[in-house]
């Protein structure tokens, strides 16, 4: 079959379609504006991911454990609204590990929730999303939070500041991203998460506490929310009540465009970053072709449909099946 | 059955995965009205022969004629419109839905603007199942079906359609004997209808009541056909595994430990009534009886599954509650659970991890999975259970059923339990590697394990066991050594009926 039929092109979109896709963007995008590629366009997009990519890290632990988190938009707001009532009132040594094990609570709630009393992770993190809104709100008075001394502070450093010579917001980004994929590939925790995901049932059965695991996942997801609170509220030094909105789909899109399975029980921290980065650059090359920046809602959601099917198509093999 | 054509009939089949030559040009044919083995060892290639019969795989070479008109199986809906219709050796059923939509899944009767036709799709489901004698209804929901009638719903499926061949991949393995009778009953009807019938099973007394003819696959080739009439069990092995096979019952006494596992008065519920056994170290207790005699029950109970409503579990006579598996692990407790595809193993997870997943804690190097040792575990129990894969990277979903249940032995084998559970031990599995794992069992009670083996196969509880407890509705109705029990008395021990022979137990 040295000819290429038609089912040949079906199968080749169906099984590397992302990376097609992504392919075809880049070489539009850059066509239609050649500062697509500009060195400090390129640094610009991994810089205004990180706080997105962080929060996704956790987020790949929770999907690939079997589950859900649609919370961690409006508990990153949540963790920087705090985080920045406390500065003032605390002083940042205090008000950081204060907002880490207030975020963290919400965490371990969530996990008892979903892990222990085995209810439905959709149902629980959607409801949360409009809870911790509205925890967010009473505990804000509706107001937004502003630092008033913004000079007078090191607070500034984890979203503005540089060591090395990089933005450390992309440090912190890089050193969780190979601290949490070195935790999921290489430890026995790593494995379980793996495990429970695939097939709950068999981990029960190897002695794995599921629950236990589940729990865990919502914990990391919530320590990684804090983090990306902290960075948002020191890039900002203020900040509107509702600046995590909409982010649990743009985190989601991420990780699902990383090849993550909603099943459950596939995916990797390296996927989830590259997954990260290919919505940066999506993001970035529609504004640079003009597009107005609240395209990209509506853009979100068709990158989560289609990386949803070839994720499909790449199980089947072929982009469409004629059998249910 | 020579100058009629071939109902089904494959030319020089040829399919390859990454890594495994499956298929290495096969041909085959069955004639209408003819029962015809197919037979092989685990990955053989048995069950992909079918899959590309079946349209669930395309061959790379060679082709498929029908009547011997050459034709194409581009999907499993259309090998059935061309009647061919496939019971897969995996369960491939919906568990939320009923058994009437499960049965003409894809095929719903339908009336005006598409609703669905209820009243049809039952009634023509209720006399299917009533050919079936089965004990379920169509509206009875598939997930709360045990895996024997999930069984008869896969059957059940088969007979929807006109068919002019049926394949049949493995059947029996988790069916009990009347449910046996029951379906060689639709076999023969089907072959009166003269419908063509391929026959996988590893169970020789079944190939040698029902089939015509015998083929044998070894590693992807066709090594022979032979009507079945002519040949033996001896014969049909040979071609399978190259040698003869030492059945042989290895009965080396030694000397029993003290007890490492006695159970006192146990129940739970209405699952199970007031069970008391015994089982020392060093000893291989057989549990037999019908499915839905408890014999699960009780040993996922041993194993921190279900909470037991009285009684007491010792264990090396210590009273104690076992809480959750992990625990059960933690006291040394193994369980080898009956269905592999859901309580076994992580199908998506290569063959290595799944082997070590119980004792992933304790396989570390620092604060990581030592990946060294757990290949070396791997590579022990490959080559002591013969598991045929191209290495620990596959992914347990793409080997074969008796592979995947190889796996799951060696994965709680290599735990070096106290006390071992099997249940259906040897579900799937082919004859040289059964005598294989009935060795491994026996060795594992010399070195001083205690072993409980469940089965439904009187042979194998027969051959590996030093006692046998028989089961019936939730009680041990009698209990047997190995010197007085006979195959009668233990067919009327799990029926319920009364004998005069053997130790009656309270
Ligand atoms: N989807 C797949 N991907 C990779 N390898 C596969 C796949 N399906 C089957 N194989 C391999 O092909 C070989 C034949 O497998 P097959 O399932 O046909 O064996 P079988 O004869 O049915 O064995 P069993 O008696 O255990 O059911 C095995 O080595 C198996 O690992
Ligand atoms: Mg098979």
């Amino acid at each position: 079959m040295a000819q290429l039929t038609k089912s040949d092109i079906g199968g080749f979109l169906a099984r590397q379609g992302i990376l097609v896709a992504f392919a075809v963007f880049i070489i539009g995008f850059t066509l239609a504006n050649p500062r697509f590629l500009d060195p400090d366009n390129i640094m610009g997009v991994i810089r205004s991911s990180a706080i997105l990519g962080v929060m996704a890290l956790g987020v790949t632990f929770v999907v690939i454990s079997g589950n859900l988190d649609l919370s961690v938009g409006s508990m990153m707001s949540f963790s920087t609204i705090v985080v920045l009532d406390l500065h003032d009132k605390l002083g940042p040594t205090l008000a950081i590990p204060a907002m880490f094990a207030m975020t963290l609570c919400l965490g371990a709630l969530i996990g008892f929730l979903v892990g222990y009393l085995k209810l439905n992770s959709l149902i629980v993190t959607l409801g949360m999303l409009s809870a911790i809104h509205g925890l967010t709100l009473t505990y804000s008075g509706g107001k937004n939070m502003d630092i008033a001394d913004k000079e007078g502070t090191w607070f500034s450093v984890f979203g503005q500041g540089d060591a090395l010579g990089i933005p450390v917001p992309i440090l912190l980004f890089v050193l969780l991203a190979a601290f949490l994929g070195i935790v999921l590939a290489k430890t026995p925790f790593g494995r379980k998460v793996y495990a429970v995901g695939g097939n709950g049932v068999a981990a029960t059965f190897s002695g794995i506490r599921r629950a236990r695991v589940v729990f865990t996942c919502y914990l990391a997801s919530a320590f990684c929310v804090a983090t990306a609170g902290l960075l948002q509220a020191s890039r900002s030094m203020g900040s509107q009540n509702t600046v995590g909105q909409g982010l649990e789909l743009e985190v989601l899109a991420a990780v699902i465009l990383g090849g993550a399975s909603l099943l459950g029980g596939s995916g990797t921290i390296f996927k989830t970053v590259i997954g990260v980065l290919m919505l940066g650059f999506i993001q970035n090359g529609l504004l640079l072709v003009g597009l107005q920046f609240y395209v990209q809602y509506v853009v979100t959601w068709v990158i989560i449909i289609l990386a949803v099917w070839l994720d499909i198509a790449a199980k089947r093999g072929t982009l469409w099946s004629p059998i249910a | 059955m020579t100058g009629q054509t071939p109902a089904l009939r494959l030319e020089g089949i040829v399919k390859t995965f990454p890594g495994v030559r499956a298929l290495d040009g096969v041909s085959f044919s069955v004639m209408p009205g003819e029962v015809h083995a197919l037979m092989g060892e685990n990955g053989a290639g048995k069950s992909t022969l079918m899959k590309v019969l079946g349209g669930i795989y395309q061959p790379d070479a060679g082709q498929i004629l029908i009547e011997e008109a050459p034709t194409v199986m581009a999907s499993p809906l259309e090998a059935k419109a061309k009647g061919v219709v496939f019971i897969h050796q995996e369960l491939s059923l919906a568990d939320e839905l009923s058994v009437a939509e499960n049965v003409y899944l894809g095929e719903l009767p339908r009336k005006s603007f598409g609703r669905v036709d209820w009243d049809r799709l039952y009634a023509d489901t209720e006399r299917i199942l009533d050919r079936l004698k089965v004990g379920f209804t169509p509206q009875t929901l598939v997930g709360d079906l045990s895996i024997a009638n999930k069984q008869m719903v896969e059957i059940a499926r088969a007979l929807t359609v006109d068919a002019k061949a049926v394949i049949f991949d493995e059947p029996t393995a988790s069916l009990t004997d009347a449910e046996k009778d029951v379906l060689f009953e639709v076999i023969a009807d089907l072959k009166a209808r003269n419908v063509g019938i391929i026959y996988i099973s590893h169970r020789m007394e079944e190939i040698f009541r029902i089939t015509d003819r015998v083929s044998v696959l070894r590693d992807g080739q066709h090594t022979g056909t032979a009507i079945t009439a002519d040949t033996n069990e001896e014969a049909v092995t040979q071609m399978m595994i190259g040698r003869k096979l030492d059945l042989s019952r290895n009965v080396a006494h030694h000397e029993l430990g003290d007890v490492a596992l006695e159970v006192r008065n146990l129940s739970c519920g209405h699952l199970y009534k007031d069970v008391s056994f015994k089982i020392r170290r060093g000893e291989v207790v057989g549990f037999y009886g019908l499915v839905g005699a408890g014999r699960t029950e009780i040993a996922e109970t041993l194993f921190g599954l279900r909470d037991p409503s009285a009684g007491q579990i010792l264990l090396d006579g210590q009273a104690l509650r076992i809480t959750s598996p992990t625990d059960a692990i933690e006291r040394g407790i193994s369980l080898v659970p009956e269905d592999r595809k859901g309580q076994g193993l992580v199908l998506g997870m290569n063959c290595r991890d799944n082997m070590t997943l119980p004792q992933v804690d304790d396989l570390k190097a620092g604060p990581f999975v030592a990946e060294g040792a757990e290949v070396a575990i791997f590579d022990q129990y490959r080559d002591r259970l013969d598991i045929r894969t191209p290495g620990w990277k596959q992914l347990v979903g793409n080997l074969s059923g008796g592979n995947q249940q190889k796996i799951v032995i060696g994965k709680w084998l290599s735990m070096h339990p106290n006390v071992l559970i099997v249940d259906e031990p040897t579900r799937g599995i082919d004859v040289g590697s059964k005598s294989e794992i009935h060795n491994l069992i026996r060795d594992l009670a010399a070195q001083g394990y205690a072993v409980i083996v469940i089965s439904s196969e009187m042979p194998e509880v027969l051959h590996v066991a030093d006692r046998i407890y028989a089961l019936f509705q939730g009680r041990i109705t009698r209990e047997f050594t190995s010197e007085d029990v006979t195959e009668d008395s233990l067919v009327r021990a799990i029926s319920g009926l009364a004998d005069n022979g053997g130790a009656q137990v309270a």
